[in-house]
C-alpha cells in the first residue's frame, strides 16, 4: 500500500476535483459538500477518462399526482461525474451509474489529515 | 516531507472540453493499444467522420455550376449566422452531445499549428495514432441527410463539390486516409457520372449512399449504377442516418429514442428491398457494406425475412437461398455502435452474420457513441485470429489494402 499526496484541502474547489497520476494509475479526487471521494479514472464502459469529464447534477423528471409529466429539473443534492467519451454518468458520492447501479467506478481510499488530502493505492 | 508519502502528479488535462487535443481525449485508447501490442496488428476503421461543414466555404468553391458556386461564395462571405449553403439538416444534430456532456461530439476545436496540410488531415492523424489505426475511412457528417434534400439537383451539386474537395484537399495528403465517395443517389444517371469521375482518384476505395432517403434500392433505374460499381471491384456502402421528421419516428420525444430506432430503420428497409429483390443474385460480385447501424438489427431481420420468405417465395422469385444466407455472404457490416450489453446475444449475432469474414471494425470517431478497438479486443468468445480479422484483415481483403506479413498474426 502506498500513500500519495493529492493536495491541500484549500486547493480544492467545492464542488471540484483533482485528477492525478500515480505510476500507471490515474485517480480522480472529488470534493463535494466538504467531503472527499476518490475513483479510478477508468470508465467501466470502455475505459474512458471518466474523472476528466464534466460535472452535472442528476436530472429528474417532474411528475404530477396523476403521473403526468411536467418536464425535467436538476437534483441539487446529487452531483454526477460524466465520462467524456460516451456520457456514462456516475454519482460522485457512490460511484454508481444512476440507471444501473451494478455499473460503478472503482473506489480509492481517501484520507484527510492536517489539511492534506491523501489517497492510498496498491 | 514524510518519506512514506509520494507526491501525485497532476494530470495535464483536468477537465476535457471541446478544445482538448484529440490525443489527450483518447490517451486511454493509446495506452490500451501499447499494452495490447497493436503495432503488429492491422487495424482499419471503416467509418470515421469529419465535420465537413467546418470547411464548407472551401467546399462550395468546388461546385461545378458557376451560378450556384457564385451564390454560395457571396452567401458565405456576407450572410451573418448562416447555416452551410445549400445543405439541408435535421433537428437531432442539436442534441447529439447530450447537453454538453460529450464535448468531442459538440466540436473538435483543438489547436492545430501545422498548416502544411488541411486541418482535417491533422485531426484524423491524431485519432489514428490514438486508436493505432493503419487506415481510416472518413465520411462527412451533416451531409448524411442529403438524401432528403427537397432539391434533387442540389444533392448532385453538393456531393460532387464535396467529393472534389475531399479528393484534392484531404485524401492525397496521408496514405492512411481513405474514402467511399458519396453518390447523389436520388439522380441515378448523375450517380453513374460520380463513379466515373471519382472512382479512380487517390484514396477512393469504394462508393457510398447516405441511407436516409425514400428511393427504392431495387428500382430499375439503379441497375446501371450497380453494374458499374460491380465492374470497379470496389464495395458499395449504405451509411445509416436518422430522420426525426419521418412520420414513423415523429412520436419519439427524445434524441435517445429517435436515434436508437432511426439509425437502424433506414438500413433495415434498404436491406429488405436489396435482398428480397435479388440484387445479390443480379450482381453477385457487388459487395455491400451496411454502415453505422450496429449489429443487433441483423439477426432480427434475418429471422423475419427467412420466416416470411418460406411462406411467400413467389413474391421473391429471384432468391435461390434464404435471405439470411445472402445477408451473411454478400453483405458486410461495420461493428459500431456494438451493442454489447448481453454477451450471449453478441456471440449469437457474430455467429449469424459470420463475423469472422463479414464484420469490419469501425470507430465512428468523433461521435458520441464511438467505439475503440478494445470493444473487439476484449470480446471473450473471440480468439486472436478472429479479432485480427474483424479489426483489419477482413477490411483489407475486401478493399484490396496491403497486409504486411507481420500483421497476419
Amino acid at each position: 500500500m502506498q500513500t500519495v499526496r493529492v493536495g491541500r484541502v484549500d486547493e480544492f474547489e467545492d464542488p471540484g476535483r483533482k485528477v492525478i497520476a500515480v505510476g500507471d494509475m490515474e485517480v480522480g479526487v472529488f470534493r463535494l459538500d466538504g467531503e472527499f471521494f476518490a475513483w479510478v479514472n477508468d470508465c467501466p464502459h470502455q475505459g474512458g477518462p471518466v474523472c476528466q469529464g464534466r460535472l452535472f447534477n442528476r436530472v429528474l423528471e417532474v411528475l404530477g399526482t396523476d403521473q403526468s409529466s411536467h418536464g425535467r429539473t436538476w437534483d441539487e443534492d446529487n452531483l454526477h461525474i460524466v465520462c467524456p467519451w460516451h456520457g456514462f454518468e456516475y454519482d460522485v458520492r457512490t460511484g454508481k451509474h444512476p440507471g444501473m447501479p451494478d455499473i460503478a467506478l472503482t473506489p480509492v481510499t481517501v484520507q484527510v489529515q492536517n489539511g492534506e488530502v491523501h489517497i492510498v493505492v496498491e | 516531507m514524510d518519506a512514506q508519502i509520494l507526491p501525485g502528479q497532476p494530470m495535464p488535462v483536468q477537465e476535457i472540453d471541446t478544445k482538448t487535443d484529440t490525443r489527450d481525449i483518447l490517451a486511454h485508447s493509446r495506452k490500451h493499444a501499447e499494452k495490447a501490442g497493436y503495432a503488429d496488428w492491422l487495424i482499419i476503421d471503416i467509418d470515421a467522420h469529419h465535420v465537413e461543414t467546418a470547411s464548407w466555404s472551401e467546399i462550395v468553391t468546388h461546385i461545378d455550376d458557376p451560378v450556384l458556386r457564385d451564390q454560395a461564395k457571396f452567401y458565405h462571405a456576407e450572410k451573418i449566422g448562416a447555416p452551410p449553403y445549400g445543405l439541408n439538416g435535421d433537428l437531432g444534430l442539436r442534441y447529439q452531445d447530450v447537453g454538453g456532456r460529450i464535448p468531442h461530439q459538440a466540436g473538435v476545436s483543438e489547436a492545430v499549428d501545422d498548416k502544411s496540410v488541411h486541418r482535417d488531415v491533422i485531426l484524423s492523424r491524431r485519432a489514428m495514432q490514438a486508436f493505432a489505426l493503419d487506415y481510416m475511412v472518413i465520411f462527412p457528417t451533416p451531409m448524411l441527410f442529403l438524401g432528403l434534400h427537397p432539391q434533387t439537383y442540389m444533392e448532385v451539386v453538393l456531393c460532387n463539390a464535396y467529393n472534389s474537395w475531399l479528393c484534392e484537399r484531404v485524401l492525397p495528403h496521408d496514405p492512411g486516409l481513405k474514402a467511399m465517395v458519396v453518390l447523389p443517389y436520388n439522380s441515378p444517371e448523375e450517380a453513374c457520372k460520380t463513379v466515373e469521375r471519382f472512382g479512380d482518384k487517390q484514396g477512393v476505395i469504394g462508393f457510398s449512399i447516405t441511407s436516409t432517403r425514400h428511393k427504392p434500392v431495387h428500382a430499375n433505374e439503379y441497375m446501371r449504377l450497380y453494374a458499374m460499381i460491380e465492374e470497379t471491384g470496389k464495395p458499395l456502402g449504405f451509411h445509416a442516418g436518422y430522420h426525426w421528421q419521418d412520420p414513423s419516428l415523429a412520436s419519439c420525444n427524445s434524441f435517445l429514442g429517435m436515434h436508437a430506432l432511426g439509425f437502424v430503420w433506414s438500413n433495415m428497409v434498404h436491406m429488405t428491398n436489396w435482398v428480397l429483390n435479388g440484387i445479390p443474385e443480379r450482381f453477385p460480385k457487388l459487395n455491400s457494406i451496411w454502415i453505422e447501424s450496429g449489429l443487433a438489427w441483423v439477426p432480427f431481420l434475418m429471422q423475419r425475412l427467412d420466416e416470411q420468405f418460406l411462406m411467400r417465395q413467389s413474391e421473391a422469385p429471384l432468391l435461390k437461398r434464404l435471405p439470411s444466407e445472402y445477408m451473411n455472404t454478400n453483405c458486410f457490416y461495420t461493428s459500431q455502435p456494438l451493442e454489447a450489453g448481453n454477451m450471449k446475444a453478441v456471440e449469437c449475432t457474430f455467429d449469424m452474420i459470420k463475423a469472422e469474414t463479414q464484420l469490419l471494425f469501425a470507430t465512428d470517431w468523433p461521435h458520441f457513441d464511438f467505439d475503440s478497438p478494445r470493444v473487439i479486443y476484449d470480446m471473450p468468445f473471440l480468439n486472436e485470429m478472429q479479432k485480427r480479422r474483424i479489426l483489419g484483415l477482413n477490411a483489407a481483403e475486401l478493399f484490396g489494402l496491403e497486409i504486411k506479413p507481420h500483421q497476419r498474426g
